[in-house]
């Protein structure tokens, strides 16, 4: 099979496995798991297939048109170079690893076949935006990501948070959509094609007129999906989906689809200073933002919720400085060990029945419990806080290599003031980064107090993905030499003074964390609290939903917990308060955007039911008056019909001979 | 002889009919009353022909033939008429033309019930299903 | 009633001024014989749509018809007179009878013979009257029929006409009658439940018996 074939496949399989996992899902429940698993197995293959043959050589490129679309032709295509090929092999695990994690997670869920065939679809999704050399074809799949988004994230409608997330989920991403489709236009009407390499090959020969709007509506989207300031807050609330889901959509692969596209078009927006430094200033805010607030949540997948988003920022950071190799590599990484995080914390929460760090900082032996889920979170949790030589380090040392590069003037068409920015914020979100992820790590695992609650063994399903995805978190740093074969081929390799840098504060995080946790902890026998969920032998995901759903009558909040043993409550101080509700962006966004929808809609139901309504009510009274009267002549009594029908017949003759008599 | 004498007689008997079908209860006398104007028609019909055909020379009679198509016209249609006042008054007890009001508006429902009531008075155990069975129907409309 | 002959008497009261060559004041012996004859029909129609006792309303139909059948000799058509003493006297009102002995109709005076909207049905048969008989005796107050010489229904000239003239109408009016036969029945047939809950035999004579004599008859009258 030529290597079109095959990449055609990787896309298809999934869909079709979505596809017969609707239709079977009722009927035949056997089918289900091998429906769910098996084609996002065969699409990992395929694509790993795929991945050697194009081994970071020329970019395949096939197009087939199927219909003529009007002026701006669209056409099936696929684009395949480094990115694509190592993009889709990382989407074929994560899926793999969730589909496979998910048949022990949600085993009694009775709405598994529907939940399976959505994350197929999904998975299909994805694959299509990272193989589709076409920007409509992409849209396509970035949109049925969203609906399945909405779908997954809904999973437990039951729980209004969960309803409510989903519809916050759907309707900030498309927030970001519709700027998103209007600068696909407009790029589309400026070079006359929507494909990928035709649209480059313009842009190479200067032939965009309107760079620096193309490239901030086309980043209106990349923010909405990628989470980025200031459309970020749908993410935290989505981790009211299930865990699995939130491991594979909303960290590994998604959420990196915004980053991806910018990655694919970084000509375009690199076409545009402004576009770059707006760019950097957003992946700023984002990161450094973001690490404050996962300082400050209490729960453990909002903790994570938080980190993608400043991981995020990281890769932003990188395309902000012109460095898409960068920002790719980072994006597998953090892939890898995000979606380990997210799984791990799924076993965590079923093992320990709540998803509240102050709860499990008042657990004992939880690590003995778990230890599959213990090792390889801490594995993860070191790449994340970019301690060498995990996979992190190494990604990250690039992105910080790439920003100093740029500051130091030696990139062209970047502006040094977004290299000093992102390398500014990214240093500072370093040391974030250490601290709560040693704060995550030290109430997860070091709580004192009553012994943790005995949930039984985890599902062999479940821990061994764990372990699967723990390789790549520990050995892909090797990879940093041979990627830039894949990529642009600029050097990844750490240089020594953002290594050095980099590694000095993100120790400084986690020692400084560390004293704050050894001040504080004395203090949690004081302060006892925590809820744990009602149904020990149930399956994670409905150990997780009522999780999810007691967090806020059981600490006041879905966020936080008033916990003083907390190390982030003493580190963050003041700040706390504000932290751990995301600095008040939703109460802004509230008042700026929700409030005056709202007053408008109260508006416009006053103006209808008593303006518009009255002149109607007005209009009918006197027909129905009319009709009042008529009626009352409706006795039902035929002689009084035929009565009148005469009359009338009888006065219509003597009128007619009148007249007739009268002119003669 | 003059033509007014048969022309001012049929007028008044189809006035006398038309009086019956619009004041009678019973359909049976309805019908009846349908008969007289027929024949008011009928003795119209003669009598032009007689007139037409002394003053023509050459004449079809079509008065007369006309008059003898509705006299069987008639016929049958009294026929006709018995067979539906019968199988009324089978469903619904009385042969009283002022009681079926089924197509009256559901404001004079009331009134209706009272005249059903009055109407069934005089018949025996018919009486009761056909009210019985008017009842849903009445229901009917006041909701529709 | 009283209306009614009022109108009747001004219509003839119109008339009396514009005759001229056959002076109404001057009436023949055939024209007296009619206006006799006429107000006895008239009358008898009038006691059929006022009685209130049914079975009289029936019988003095009769009275009415029979009248009627007197005027169509008087009009010298013959064989109508004959066929309507045939149909109507002896089929159209027995088959009223049977329908109101069917229909359990009282004997005796009923009060309720008449609806509330007799007054409205009054004004309206007087406006009627008044209007046709003023439009009538306007246009025909002049018009003269010549009764003598041969007569213009005699058997043989309708039968004539009604053979050479008017066969297709004839033939179709005769599957009309058919038709009308088994309407006649299908209507008048009980509910199934019913027909099977009591069995065809003796018992009191089942509706469609009488009506399907009725269209026969006709058709036999009618030819």
């Amino acid at each position: 099979m030529t290597t079109t074939t095959l990449a055609v496949l990787v896309p298809l399989l999934p869909f079709l496995g979505a596809a017969a996992g609707l239709f079977l899902g009722r009927s035949a429940a056997g089918f289900v798991r091998p429906l769910a698993v098996l084609p996002s197995l065969a699409a990992l293959a395929l694509a790993v297939a795929v991945a050697v043959r194009q081994g970071g050589g020329r970019a395949v490129d096939a197009a087939t048109e199927l219909t003529p679309t009007g002026s701006v032709p669209v056409e099936l295509a696929l684009h395949i170079d480094g990115f694509a090929a190592l993009a889709a092999v990382l989407v074929g695990l994560v899926a793999t690893c969730v589909q496979i994690y998910s048949t022990g997670y949600l085993r009694d869920d009775p709405r598994y076949p529907s939940y399976a065939a959505l994350v197929s679809l999904f998975t299909s999704a994805m694959l299509l935006v990272v193989y589709s050399g076409d920007l409509m074809v992409l849209l396509v799949g970035w949109e049925v990501m969203g609906i399945c988004s909405y779908f997954l994230v809904g999973h437990y409608w039951e729980t209004p948070e969960a309803r409510a997330a989903s519809i916050k989920a759907f309707l900030v991403t498309k927030l970001g959509d519709v700027p998103f489709l209007i600068g696909l236009f407009a790029l589309a009407a400026d070079t006359g094609s929507f494909r990928i390499t035709k649209v480059l090959g313009t842009v190479a020969s200067g032939g965009l007129d309107h760079p620096t709007l193309i490239a901030l509506l086309l980043l209106a989207g990349v923010a909405g999906k990628s989470a980025q300031f200031p459309l970020h807050t749908w993410l935290p609330d989505a981790m009211a989906g299930p865990t699995p889901v939130s491991a594979l959509i909303h960290a590994a692969t998604m959420v990196a689809a915004g980053v991806y596209f910018i990655a694919r078009l970084l000509p375009v927006f690199a076409a545009s200073a402004a576009a770059l430094v707006v760019l950097a200033v957003l992946a700023a805010v984002t990161m450094a933002g973001s690490a404050l607030a996962a300082l400050a949540q209490d729960d453990i997948k909002r903790v994570l919720a938080y980190s993608t988003i400043g991981q995020l920022g990281y890769m932003t950071g990188a395309l902000a400085v012109g460095d898409r190799g960068a920002a790719v590599f980072h994006l597998l990484a953090h892939g890898a060990f995000k979606a380990l995080l997210f799984l791990a914390a799924g076993v965590i929460i079923h093992a320990a029945g709540t998803n509240s760090l102050a709860a499990m900082s008042r657990m004992k032996d939880l690590r003995a419990r778990v230890p599959d889920a213990y090792w390889t979170m801490t594995v993860a949790l070191l790449a994340l806080a970019a301690i060498p030589p995990f996979s992190g380090f190494f990604s990250k040392e690039a992105v910080l290599g790439a920003a100093e590069h740029a500051a130091t003037g030696h990139a062209e068409h970047v502006p040094g003031a977004a290299g000093w920015i992102v390398l500014v914020s990214g240093l500072v979100t370093a040391l974030l980064t250490a601290a709560y992820a040693t704060r995550l790590w030290l109430l997860a695992f070091r709580g004192h107090g009553t012994e943790a609650p005995d949930h039984g063994r985890q599902p062999v399903a479940m821990n061994s993905v764990l372990w699967v995805l723990a390789l790549p978190s520990l050995v892909f740093g090797l990879a940093t030499g041979v990627l830039p074969d894949w990529f642009d081929g600029r050097d990844l390799t750490p240089t020594l003074a953002t290594a050095v840098l980099g590694t000095g504060v993100a120790l400084v995080g986690g020692i400084v964390t560390y004293g704050a946790w050894r001040h504080t902890t004395a203090l949690s026998g004081r302060f006892p609290m925590g809820a744990v969920a009602a149904h020990p032998g149930a399956d994670g995901g409905l150990v997780e939903a009522e999780a999810i759903a007691s967090h806020e009558p059981a600490y006041g909040s879905a966020a936080s917990a008033p916990d003083p043993a907390d190390p982030g409550r003493l580190l963050l101080g003041p700040l706390h308060r504000h932290a751990a509700v995301g600095f008040h962006l939703d109460a802004v966004y509230t008042t700026l955007l929700v409030r005056p929808v709202r007053g408008a809609a109260a508006l416009v139901r006053f103006l209808d039911r008593e303006v518009v309504d009255t002149y109607v009510r007005g209009a009918g009274a006197l027909p129905r008056w009319l009709g009042t009267a008529v009626r009352r002549a409706q006795t039902g009594n035929v002689q009084t019909y035929v009565s009148a029908l005469f009359a009338g017949t009888v006065v219509l003759v003597v009128a007619v001979l009148l007249v007739a008599t009268a002119g003669a | 002889m003059h033509l007014a004498y048969p022309a001012v007689l049929s007028a008044l008997l189809f006035c006398t009919g038309l009086y019956g079908v619009l004041a009678r209860r019973n359909a049976i006398l309805v019908l009846m009353s349908v008969e007289l104007m027929l024949n008011a028609v009928n003795l119209n019909l003669v009598a032009f022909d007689v007139w037409l055909s002394k003053t023509a020379q050459d004449t079809l009679h079509s008065g007369q033939a006309l008059t003898l198509f509705t006299i069987a016209i008639a016929a049958a249609e009294i026929g006709i008429g018995l067979a539906i006042v019968l199988a009324v008054h089978r469903n619904r007890g009385t042969a009283n033309i002022d009681v079926l009001r089924d197509t009256a508006e559901s404001g004079t429902a009331d009134t209706d019930g009272t005249d059903g009531t009055d109407g069934t008075d005089e018949s025996d155990d018919d009486a009761v299903s056909g009210s019985a069975r008017s009842e849903p129907a009445e229901k009917a409309e006041a909701t529709a | 009633m009283s209306p009614a002959a009022a109108a009747a008497t001004a219509a003839r009261a119109t008339t009396t001024t514009a005759a001229e060559t056959h002076g109404f004041l001057s009436p023949t012996g055939v024209e007296i014989a009619f206006l006799l004859v006429g107000l006895v029909t008239f009358g008898a129609a009038v006691v059929t749509v006022t009685t209130k006792q049914l079975v009289h309303a029936a019988l003095w139909l009769v009275v009415a018809l029979g009248g009627l059948a007197v005027e169509y000799l008087l009009l010298t058509a013959e064989f109508i007179a004959w066929v309507q003493v045939l149909i109507y006297v002896g089929s159209v009102v027995v088959l009223l009878l049977f329908g109101l002995m069917l229909t359990r109709a009282p004997i005796g005076r009923s009060p309720d013979a008449d609806s509330g909207n007799r007054w409205v049905a009054l004004a309206v048969a007087v406006a009627a009257a008044a209007a046709l008989v003023w439009v009538v005796v306007d246009a025909f107050r002049t018009t003269w029929i010549d009764l003598d010489g041969a007569a213009a229904g005699s058997t043989a000239v309708t039968g004539a006409s009604l053979f050479q003239s008017w066969v297709l109408p004839f033939e179709a009016l005769s599957v009309l009658l058919l038709a009308a036969l088994v309407g006649a029945i299908v209507l008048s047939r009980r509910t199934k439940a019913k027909a099977t809950a009591t069995p065809s035999p003796p018992g009191p004579p089942r509706p469609p018996g009488p009506r399907s004599d009725v269209p026969r008859s006709d058709k036999e009258g009618a030819r």
